[in-house]
């Protein structure tokens, strides 16, 4: 069925999951402040608050099952909303399982703290589904709030105030630089809905507009920000570092694929004709965020740290998905979020595991002969770091996640061969601080002063246990996976860049092995 | 024989069987009781090592049905098998066997057993995980032999890395954090490179369909890659391959590796993760890119690294204090033959660095084994702390002679025959450059006899040495089969070369009936 978005009885229909979830946080938000603050009421909070995910979830894939399509409004409705939303909420079931036993271990008692991760979790659904400037805006907002607050949730830590205050301020910048993008691209167009601004850009000739062009450069900027890519990525680290463990992996994979979600959106469905304008700015920022993320990573020795630097270099891959820019590299961008969170959720359950009370055992070296006292937890993080660095089998969909995105690029229009052997060049740099936490953990002695790390608790073993076993299947059958990111494309994406691309774009791009794939067409259907 | 093996319809599993039986060890292994771990420390027959050791015995018994269900007079593939895997990428399961794959998946079913008995005793921390590190490792390298797709081929390719890190890593000498961290990024850094090339290839032949196709008789068929692409896929898949060789300017990770690893990961090493480099030549990057890899200049500046090697590897050898160290150089050189006889490409030399691959993976693969069995006496590699040692450990240096006159290409043994077909092969296309590395013959006997002379017949000075056990039953064992197949090899290669003989005719013909194709114009060269 096809949603008419301009009555609003069927725009709340096209919105069902996302109302659902925050209805259902808003009721638990009432049982959460109904008795006193104590570990049990968190715990039945935090379990009340997994179910409602898992129930959004199956009202997701019921949508997506039943390949529900809408009129051009305000918002969409297509496979890569759902495929974006399912990863949003597994990551988010995944942070409240280890927030349990994290809030246990360090005293946070306010049930509250899980409501707002629904609620951060809802803005993200708004994200993905946005086919709006404004639509964006108030995403963007509803999620960051929530996770400023999360930030500094663990308010007897210095570290966990500074990182709120951090990433407050500059969360706060890179949302004015969104808004003033915004305001100057609809300035420039007339339009904030995405659809109209492309049409618009056409049908006014405003591709050398300078004003549309400062407001996409800005646009570029507060994205920039959001997903950490070098060189807007300085908040990253700290804040990561200072956050409570599992809130710093739900930053790292839900918050991040979120502004992912509504940047591809954006970028693929408003600005398709302005390709030739973006397209080097962006070739830039992936170059650059891959070399900065993992050559900093190397000089770090606190594990946060690392999986920080990490995830910067990952948003670089992430972006090599972008540049491509056709249907392919959507799917592409698709499957490695996926593959991405899985690995990022289950580092960070491990590291949840073995912290010790006030955060204090962060230092990689503290992981030495962790194989001989926990052989599960250091086999599942060497699955992990291996499933990051892209390594197959061993590393499951890791691999095929890079896979993926190095197909996508060498098979483009424009063969992106540059930034695919950079891509691969800069994962052989990221094998030295993957393997060097490997190595840490299997191949140095266990200092015989060294405590027994305390026993995990029961929900973070089950994140553990629960992100290897599908890197590892789906590392091993990834057919399933490839076909449903397959039809995740926002469904306005062309394939065919603009008019004037082609001369343009060789200039700009590298033109290595244009006599081969002069101009294939994507052989890809049309998503939905 | 081959009846029997037909009633039990033995073609049709053979090769997944492969894949598969040491899978089931290492799970079987990883599913053992955790007390028999700690027991493993001293404890007399933990019995991990034993199913270890049974399963390698399984696998090798199974795969020896090849010998004889292989038909010699078939280049093409046989005993495949084809299932879809990920069809979306076009990615399909496929294996195959030709002669090439054959020798090679024998040589390690063989080898991997003796390997295991080799370190019955020196493994004593976490034998689970070793055993079940080695089987893992056993299937990712019967893989990369039987892939049919190239993806498969890279999966595999990639699988082999992980367990042998772990296995320097975990198991190995006093650098060994050192040894195995050079050993995973020399390796890996190319191997990437490499992947780029084959989604490259997988896009290109998948042109007409839209879906990517990998498989390595539809790429083998594309004769429409062009000219400057065909350069840069060539130096992929020869970084990737030349590496593993190792080619000499790539070599410096090998001593590290091969020094620090515990003795099965040095035989496997030398016997047979080597030769996954020499393979991928014959498989891949010759019939491949034959425009590229056949350009006159190109093949010279191959096969001068490939003699280079030879000499170098003898001379940096010869200087070793370390026995170890010696054998691993002389790895160096071995494999300079086998790149020397790929190269020149004519099907005597072909036959031969096949054949120097199986007895470089026997011979070194022995003599890697005979310096741990003396190790683990002595707890020392030094040369200098042996001397006259013969007359205490009999046994021990009458194979260890032999052995190494095998290694040296002595007549009657098999190193010379593989060595003597590459020199009357090269020295057809090559004159020059095969008179330069018979020298290398004359160099390998220098160092290891020079070696033999000062750890087993100088006088016994040493009262340390008064006292070293024999070998036992165990390593006699061990050593009786790779002695057996040295000799029927000197004696009677027929049978090997008859089995490769239309495989190698096959890829001389492909080589040189696609090099028809333009050979590469210096422009394309230049720009």
């Amino acid at each position: 069925m096809s949603f008419d978005l301009s009555l609003p009885a069927q725009l709340a229909g096209a919105l069902g999951p996302d109302l659902f979830l925050m209805g259902g946080a808003m009721l638990l938000l009432l049982w959460a402040g109904w008795r006193p603050e104590s570990d049990e009421h968190q715990v039945s909070v935090g379990i009340l608050g997994m179910a409602l995910c898992i129930f959004t979830m199956v009202l997701v894939g019921y949508y997506a099952r039943e390949g529900y399509t809408a009129t051009v409004g305000p918002i969409a409705v297509d496979n890569f909303r759902w495929a974006a939303d399912e990863i949003f909420l597994i990551a988010t079931v995944g942070t409240i399982a280890m927030s349990l036993d994290y809030n246990r271990r360090e005293g946070i008692m306010p049930g509250e703290s899980h409501v707002l991760l629904l609620l951060a979790t809802s803005g993200m659904m708004i994200l993905a589904a946005a086919r709006d400037l404004i639509i964006v805006f108030l995403g963007i907002e509803l999620m960051s709030i929530a996770v400023y607050v999360l930030v500094g949730m663990n308010r007897r830590r210095e570290r966990s105030a500074e990182g709120a205050i951090k990433y407050f301020l500059l969360g706060a910048f890179s949302t004015a630089f969104l808004l003033y993008g915004i305001a100057l691209v609809y300035g420039a167009t007339g339009e904030t809905n995405f659809a109209r601004i492309a049409a618009n850009i056409g049908k006014f000739q405003l591709e050398h507009n300078a004003l549309l062009l400062v407001g996409v450069a800005l646009l570029l900027v507060g994205f920039g920000f959001k997903v950490a890519a070098a060189p807007f990525h300085m908040w990253a680290p700290d804040v990561y570092e200072g956050a409570p463990t599992p809130i710093t992996a739900y930053m790292a994979a839900a918050v991040k694929a979120a502004a992912f979600a509504a940047f591809f959106r954006l970028w693929l469905e408003a600005f398709p004709s302005l390709l030739v304008t973006w397209h080097q700015s962006v070739w830039w920022l992936a170059a650059l965020t891959m070399i900065v993320g993992n050559v900093v990573a190397l000089a770090q020795r606190n594990i946060k740290r690392i999986l920080a630097y990490s995830s910067i270099a990952h948003a670089g891959y992430i972006l090599v998905a972008l540049v491509v820019g056709t249907k392919l590299g959507s799917s592409a961008f698709m499957f490695y979020l996926f593959a991405y969170t899985m690995a990022t959720l289950g580092a960070f359950a491990v590291i949840v595991a073995l912290g010790a009370r006030g955060e204090d055992r962060m230092s990689v070296e503290e992981y030495a002969g962790l194989w001989s006292v926990r052989p599960g937890l250091a086999g599942a993080m060497a699955v992990f770091m291996l499933a990051l660095l892209g390594f197959p089998i061993f590393g499951g969909i890791g691999f095929f996640a890079k896979w993926y995105v190095l197909q996508a690029a060498l098979q483009a229009p424009f063969p992106q061969t540059r930034l695919a052997v950079l891509l691969v060049l800069t994962s052989l740099v990221s094998a030295g601080y993957y393997l060097y936490v490997v190595m840490v953990m299997f191949m140095k002695p266990r200092d015989s002063a060294a405590s027994l790390p305390e026993r995990t608790g029961g929900w973070t073993r089950a994140v553990v246990w629960g992100s290897a076993a599908v890197i590892l299947i789906f590392g091993l059958f990834p057919d399933a996976i490839v076909s449903f990111t397959r039809r995740s494309v926002p469904t306005l994406t062309t394939d065919v860049p603009a008019r004037e691309a082609p001369t343009a774009l060789q200039r700009t791009t590298n033109a290595a092995k244009n006599e081969v794939v002069a101009l294939r067409p994507d052989p890809l259907p049309n998503g939905r | 024989m081959a009846s029997f093996l037909e009633s039990i319809s033995y073609n049709s599993w053979v090769l997944p069987a492969l894949l598969l039986i040491p899978l089931i060890g290492a799970v079987a292994l990883l599913v053992l009781p955790a007390r028999d771990q700690e027991a493993g420390g001293g404890v007399e027959n933990p019995p991990a090592r034993q199913i270890a050791f049974w399963f390698f015995v399984l696998e090798f018994v199974v795969s020896l049905g090849l010998w004889w269900s292989y038909n010699p007079g078939d280049s093409g593939w046989q005993a495949s098998i084809d299932k879809a895997w990920i069809p979306t990428w076009g990615v399909r399961f496929t294996l195959g066997i030709d002669g090439i794959a054959l020798m090679m998946v024998l040589l390690t079913t063989f080898i991997m057993p003796l390997a295991v008995l080799g370190s019955w005793t020196s493994i004593r921390t976490k034998v689970r995980s070793y055993y079940a590190l080695l089987l893992i490792l056993t299937t990712g390298m019967i893989g990369v032999f039987l892939a049919r797709d190239l993806f498969l081929f890279y999966v595999m390719w990639e699988v082999m890395l992980v367990p042998m890190y772990f296995i320097i890593g975990i198991w190995g000498g006093e650098r060994r954090i050192y040894a195995s961290l050079k050993f995973f990024v020399y390796t890996m850094l190319p191997s990437l490179l490499m992947l780029v090339a084959i989604i490259y290839l997988g896009i290109h032949v998948g042109t007409a369909s839209g879906t990517p196709d990998f498989s390595y008789d539809h790429v083998l068929a594309v004769s429409n890659i062009p000219q400057r692409a065909a350069l840069w896929l060539f130096a992929a898949f020869f970084l990737a391959f030349a590496v593993k060789v190792p080619m000499f300017p790539f070599h410096t990770w090998l001593p590290d590796a091969h020094v620090e690893a515990p003795t099965a990961g040095s035989v496997i090493l030398a016997g047979i993760m080597l030769k996954m480099g020499t393979f991928g030549f014959l498989r891949f990057a010759l019939p491949l890119f034959p425009g590229a890899a056949m350009n006159p200049r190109i093949r010279l500046i191959i096969l001068v690294l490939a003699v280079i090697g030879i000499i170098y590897g003898a001379l940096v050898a010869m200087v070793q204090p370390d026995f170890k160290k010696l054998v691993a150089y002389s790895s160096v050189s071995h494999l300079g033959f086998v790149m020397l006889g790929i190269f020149a490409l004519t099907l005597q030399s072909v036959q031969g660095a096949l054949l120097i691959m199986i007895n470089h993976g026997i011979s070194t693969g022995a003599l890697f084994l005979l310096v741990g069995m003396i190790y683990e006496r002595r707890h020392t590699r030094a040369i200098d702390a042996y001397g006259g040692i013969a007359r205490v450990v009999p046994l021990f240096a009458a194979i260890l002679t032999f052995v190494s006159l095998s290694s040296i290409g002595l007549p009657g043994t098999n190193g010379f025959v593989g060595e003597f077909l590459v020199l009357i092969g090269s020295f057809k296309t090559y004159p020059i450059l095969a008179v330069i590395s018979a020298t290398g013959v004359i160099f390998a006997a220098a160092y290891l006899l020079w070696a033999l002379q000062r750890i087993l017949f100088n006088p016994l000075d040493k009262p340390e040495n008064e006292h070293i056990p024999d070998l036992n039953k165990r390593e006699l064992a061990l050593l009786v089969p790779l002695v057996t197949v040295i000799i029927w090899l000197g004696v009677y290669p027929a049978p090997v070369l008859r089995r490769t003989e239309a495989s190698s005719r096959l890829l001389i013909n492909r080589v040189e009936g696609r090099s028809d194709l333009p050979p590469l114009i210096r422009e394309s060269l230049r720009r």
